[in-house]
Order: structure tokens, then C-alpha cells, then sequence
């Protein structure tokens, strides 16, 4: 986030302190100058940005009263009364239960899917292939709501509503057209000839498959299951319309907190961080595999 | 039955004819070469032969064994790649034992053949490594590893040598045409650079837009060439050829006016003024010299704007601009006719 907002500044302000650069020591001071101007803005867009977490944050760890007074308080004694509160309530744990088998087994179950799908468009194309994948990629431009009528019928009728079965085909479909996009532009990275030359060594396709396509796909199915669990983690649409209490997941357990029973600003904070935190601390920790994956098919 | 058998392979890119109906006979042990400019076919021919691509005319016969449509894994061939394409997960061991592990060969068996191969490649040393941590030499030679521990029917290299150096790519000419010799293998070796193809092959396959202009040893395709194409695509630098009006001198009285003439540049012979003299020679003016040590090559035009190639072993005291004199080993003349083909009854090159 910090590099993007940084770039174009620095470009923008760097120009003027090249051209000075005839007289040393004023370029000189102008370009500490410049420097600067740039952390500061740097700085500025960085906390712009992440305000909004900041913020909640913040409102978690205040008194329901405290959360709601004019002006807003940034100096306050901090309390852990309102994720007591939400633990107190109950259903916490079976809400992230529910979110965490629906985005792990959602994202296997669309690997499984999705990547013997990628390595047929890839090495067998066919004349529709090229159209095929358009026509995945243009599936996501359709809003959900347009398509929530006739699921929500069908859910009925087969009796997947609220049930986590049913999130997890659900989740797995709306996240299957990108995972084949996503393997296929990786798998696309495999060079052709390292296949040929399985085949030339005696491998079936099968053999090639799984000794060959499989192992140097691995940073990629990774990096693709953990963006799609992500997703399928953070959706909500889906998840507050198919299901409730039984399969909800924590997205059903941040909404409830604005209920008839009012809003409670420092608890739904509270609920909200304990939902966003298990998401962001998996992709804290795995940047590092997710650059590895990126770059584990450079060859030469 | 020749060991290895094309029968008017035919090969199709959609409406475009890319192999047009070729037919070679390879025998056990023979090192053939196919050549050509890029665009010729010759690596379409490699890879229809490997299996790698399907063969739309014609039938291939390996060993006495129909392998028109049978699957690459099923042909006991081996292959050397030009980007190499080691498997890049696998260690140099695993690289080189992966035929014989899916073949289901006993490991102790697959540790000995593997012993053996990198003993004659120098690579007991980087077994346990991955192909990253090698240079592009020992890659290459990891990959023609690849295809000794196999022992199979046939060696297919695909322009082995193109990612290497100029220094790495002679030394490692000469250890191919070594191997060659201690293990006897089959093998046919595709490149673009005529130089690889007359040091290596017993014989040369010249190819030209998907059809065999001529084979046969290098040197009876230097001596003999059956058209102004051969004849021009092997040796550097070219043939001279010219049209036979432009030089009655070498045309004589068989060859048709509307033919051409060809000769090697160390067939002109240049007047220095010096021990070389060429009195009854043409008159012409040096345009450039390359001195290239060894030999000295004389870029010299005729007063009638014809341009030719001499090359000589004595270095020169010609400079550019100077008046010369050209003269011509008159035996060692080329006739073309109009078409291009060799021209002469009786000719050796007949096609």
C-alpha cells in the first residue's frame, strides 16, 4: 500500500530537483526538501488509508459510550469489555468455525476443480478455449443479487439453505472462474518442453501430471487457494442470504450486531476485528510463500 | 529395411504444407545431420519423427516397427532439447534416472547407469545439485546425460549447441561427435549452422522449404553440390555464382547462356602483383578485405559489376580500391541451369 501512494509523488517531485542540479548545494537542499514532502505524503496517504482499520480498532477497545461521543475520543483508557461482551453472547466460536471450513474446503474443492481445467486449456486449447475463458471472466460482472432469486429457490427446494454444504458449493462456484484464470495464466508459465521432455523420457500423461505439472505448479496453486480463501473468508453477500445462526459465518455474526436491538458501535468493532484478524494474519504470514510462489516457475 | 524409415511424411499447420512428403532411409549407427535456413522444416521434421507432433501423411518405421501414431513415450527415443528443459524440481540425478524410474528400472541398476553416464560427461560431481545452481554447459550436458542413461534407439538433438558460447559451442561439438563415436548411437542432429553440420555428420540432410534438396558426406555435398541452393548453403563464406553471361569465361561451350556459373572463393585466384600473378585474368577493383589470419578473404568487383568472394591462405598486399586481375581454377567451375539444379550430363549431384 505505502509504495503504491508513494511512487507517483516521488516521480512528480523528483523532476524539479533534477533540473536544479546545476547549482550543487541548492539542489542539494532541495532535494532533502523534496524528500521530505515525500515521506510526509507518504505517510499521510498510508494513514488515510488505513484509517478506517485504525478506527475500528480503536472503537473496539472503548465502552459502548465512549464509542459514540462527539468530538471522537483518541486518548481514552483502553478496555476489553466489549470482546467480553461478544465472547459472553456465544456463537463466536461456532462462527469461525463455520467461515473456516467454508474457505477451506470451498477453495479445495475449486482447486480440484479449477486446475485439471487450467492444464487442459493450456496444453490441449481447443478453438472455444480462448472464448470459454472470456466467458468466465465476464460471469463475474454479473452482480450477485442478479442471480440470488433462482439460487435461493433451488437452495430451498434441495434443502441447502443455511446448511455449510451449501456455502461451500456457493463459495466454491462464485470463486471457480477466476481460479482457472489464475492457474491457467500460471500453468501457461510451464515450459512447453520440459512436458515434451517427459514424454520423450516415457511419461503418460498421467506420469506427467503428477511428477511434473503438479510439483512446479505448487507456488501457483498455492498463491490461487490463498487469494480464493480470502475471498471466500471476507464474503458476505452469499453468506447473510443462504444461511443464518446454523452455517453462518462470522459475516453473519458482524451483521447481527446491528439488529433490532440497536447498534452498538463498540461491539460490532470488537466482532469485526475478531473476524478480520485470523484473515489477516494468515496473509501477513504468508507473503513471503506468495512471492516464492510467484517466482518458483522462472526456469532460466 | 533401413533402421530408421520416413515414407512420404506429409505434415499440414492448417492449409500451410510444412513437410512435403520426405522421404530418408537412416541406417543403425549413422550420425545424420538435417540442415537448413530457419523456416525449412527441419525441427518440424525432429519433432514428427519424436512424436511430438502428429504426422498427417506418409509412415515412419523404427527398427522394423510401425511408430507412425504411437505416443513419444512409447517410441524409446531420447531427445535433447534446445532450451535444455531439465525438469527444474529434480536434482541432476533425478533429471538424469527419471525415464529409467518410470520404466520401473531397479534403483540399483538406475544408480550404476546414472554412475556411468556422469563419469563420461564430468557431471559426478553435480548430481545432488539443481539445474539452477549449474552453468549453461553443464546444463547441456545434464541434458545429453538425460538421453545416455536411456540407451535408446535413437539420440534426437534439437540445435543442442545454440545457447552457448562460441568457445563453449565448439568444445562441446567436438565432445557430441566423441560420444558419438564411443557409443555408436543412432543419431540425428538438427541445427541451422552448416559449420556443426559438415564436422559432425556422416551424412547431411539439406533441407529447404519442407523438402530435402540433397544428402549425402558432408564433403560430396561440398564437392558435388545437385543445385545453386547446396551448393551456396554450404561453406563460408558462399559460393560465388553468377550468371553465365556475365563471365563467358567459365560458362564454356555446354552451358546455356541463360544458366549460371558457381566457384568456390578459394577456386579465385587474385592478382597481387607480386609471386600471384594472374595475367590473363579479368580485370577488377578490391572493394574490402577481411583479414582473418588464418586466411584472407577479398571482396573484389568486375568491371562489369560482378562481385566475388576469393579467399586465400597468404595474407595480402591488396587494398581496397586497388586494380586487380581475377583469375579461375577452371576444373573446379559449377554449371547451373536456369532452375538452379546442377548442370552436366552425367552429373554426380543428380537429384
Amino acid at each position: 500500500m505505502n509504495k503504491q501512494t508513494i511512487l507517483p509523488i516521488a516521480s512528480a517531485d523528483a523532476r524539479p530537483a533534477v533540473r536544479g542540479g546545476a547549482r550543487h548545494a541548492r539542489a542539494g537542499m532541495s532535494r532533502r526538501t523534496a524528500l521530505r514532502i515525500r515521506t510526509a505524503a507518504a505517510w499521510f496517504f498510508a494513514l488515510l488509508l488505513f484509517f478506517p482499520i485504525l478506527w475500528l480498532g480503536m472503537t473496539a477497545f472503548k465502552t459502548e459510550a465512549q464509542a459514540i461521543s462527539t468530538p471522537p475520543l483518541f486518548i481514552f483508557e483502553p478496555t476489553l469489555q466489549s470482546f467480553r461482551d461478544v465472547i459472553a453472547r456465544g456463537g463466536y466460536g461456532g462462527f469461525a468455525l463455520n467461515s473456516l471450513l467454508t474457505s477451506v474446503l470451498s477453495t479445495i474443492l475449486g482447486l480440484v476443480i479449477a486446475f485439471p481445467a487450467a492444464y487442459s486449456m493450456v496444453f490441449f486449447p481447443t478453438r472455444g478455449t480462448l472464448g470459454l475463458l472470456k466467458f468466465f471472466l465476464a460471469s463475474r460482472y454479473m452482480p450477485g443479487v442478479g442471480a440470488l432469486m433462482p439460487i435461493y429457490v433451488c437452495y430451498q427446494y434441495f434443502g441447502l439453505l443455511d446448511s455449510r454444504a451449501g456455502l461451500i458449493v456457493m463459495f466454491m462456484l462464485m470463486n471457480l472462474p477466476i481460479m482457472v484464470w489464475l492457474l491457467y495464466t500460471n500453468l501457461r508459465e510451464l515450459p512447453r518442453e520440459i512436458l515434451e521432455a517427459a514424454r520423450m523420457d516415457g511419461a503418460t500423461l498421467a506420469d506427467e501430471f503428477r511428477h511434473i505439472v503438479l510439483p512446479l505448479s505448487v507456488g501457483g496453486i498455492a498463491s490461487t487457494g490463498l487469494v480464493c480463501m480470502v475471498w471466500a473468508w471476507n464474503e458476505s453477500f452469499w453468506s447473510l442470504n443462504l444461511s443464518s445462526a446454523n452455517a453462518g459465518t462470522l459475516a453473519w455474526l458482524i451483521a447481527s450486531y446491528s439488529s433490532p436491538e440497536g447498534l452498538f458501535w463498540a461491539k460490532l468493532s470488537a466482532a469485526s476485528l475478531m473476524a478480520i484478524a485470523p484473515i489477516m494474519a494468515l496473509g501477513w504470514f504468508c507473503q513471503k510463500q506468495l512471492v516464492q510462489g510467484m517466482t518458483f516457475g522462472a526456469v532460466k | 529395411m533401413a533402421y530408421l524409415e520416413l515414407n512420404h511424411i506429409e505434415k499440414y499447420f492448417r492449409d500451410h504444407r510444412a513437410i512435403k512428403g520426405i522421404d530418408l532411409a537412416i541406417e543403425k549407427g549413422e550420425f545424420v545431420v538435417f540442415v537448413g535456413p530457419s523456416g525449412c522444416g527441419k525441427s518440424t521434421l525432429l519433432r514428427l519423427i519424436a512424436g511430438l507432433e502428429t504426422i498427417d501423411g506418409g509412415s515412419l518405421h523404427l527398427d522394423g516397427r510401425d511408430i507412425t501414431s504411437l505416443p513419444s513415450s512409447k517410441r524409446d527415443l531420447a531427445m535433447v532439447f534446445q532450451s535444455y528443459a531439465l525438469y527444474p524440481h529434480m536434482s541432476v540425478f533425478e533429471n538424469m534416472s527419471f525415464a529409467l524410474k518410470l520404466a520401473g528400472v531397479d534403483p540399483a541398476v538406475i544408480r550404476q547407469k546414472v554412475d556411468r553416464a556422469a563419469a563420461i560427461l564430468d557431471l559426478g560431481r553435480y548430481l545432488e545439485r539443481t539445474p539452477k545452481e549449474l552453468s549453461g554447459g553443464q546444463r547441456q550436458r545434464v541434458a545429453i546425460g538425460r538421453a545416455i542413461v536411456r540407451d535408446p534407439k535413437v539420440f534426437l538433438f534439437d540445435e543442442p549447441l545454440s545457447n552457448l558460447d562460441a568457445a563453449l559451442r565448439v568444445q562441446t561439438r567436438i565432445e557430441i561427435a566423441k560420444l558419438h563415436r564411443e557409443l555408436g548411437a543412432t543419431t540425428i542432429y538438427v541445427t541451422h549452422d552448416q559449420v556443426e553440420a559438415m564436422t559432425m555428420a556422416d551424412r547431411v540432410v539439406v533441407l529447404r522449404d519442407g523438402q530435402i534438396e540433397q544428402h549425402g558426406a558432408p564433403l560430396e555435398l561440398y564437392d558435388r553440390p545437385a543445385n545453386r541452393f547446396v551448393a551456396q548453403f554450404i561453406g563460408t563464406p558462399s559460393m560465388n555464382v553468377v550468371p553465365a553471361k556475365d563471365l563467358p569465361q567459365l560458362a564454356g561451350n555446354v552451358l546455356p547462356s541463360d544458366g549460371f556459373v558457381g566457384i568456390r572463393p578459394e577456386h579465385v585466384r587474385l592478382d597481387t602483383g607480386g609471386a600471384d600473378t594472374v595475367p590473363d585474368g579479368v580485370p577488377a577493383t578490391v572493394d574490402m578485405i577481411e583479414s582473418l589470419g588464418v586466411e584472407t578473404l577479398v571482396y573484389a568487383r568486375l568491371d562489369n559489376d560482378v562481385r566475388l568472394v576469393a579467399r586465400g591462405s597468404e595474407r595480402t598486399r591488396l587494398h581496397p580500391g586497388d586494380r586487380t586481375r581475377v583469375g579461375f581454377d577452371l576444373g573446379a567451375v559449377h554449371h547451373f541451369d536456369r532452375q538452379g539444379n546442377t548442370y552436366a550430363a552425367g552429373s554426380l549431384g543428380a537429384r
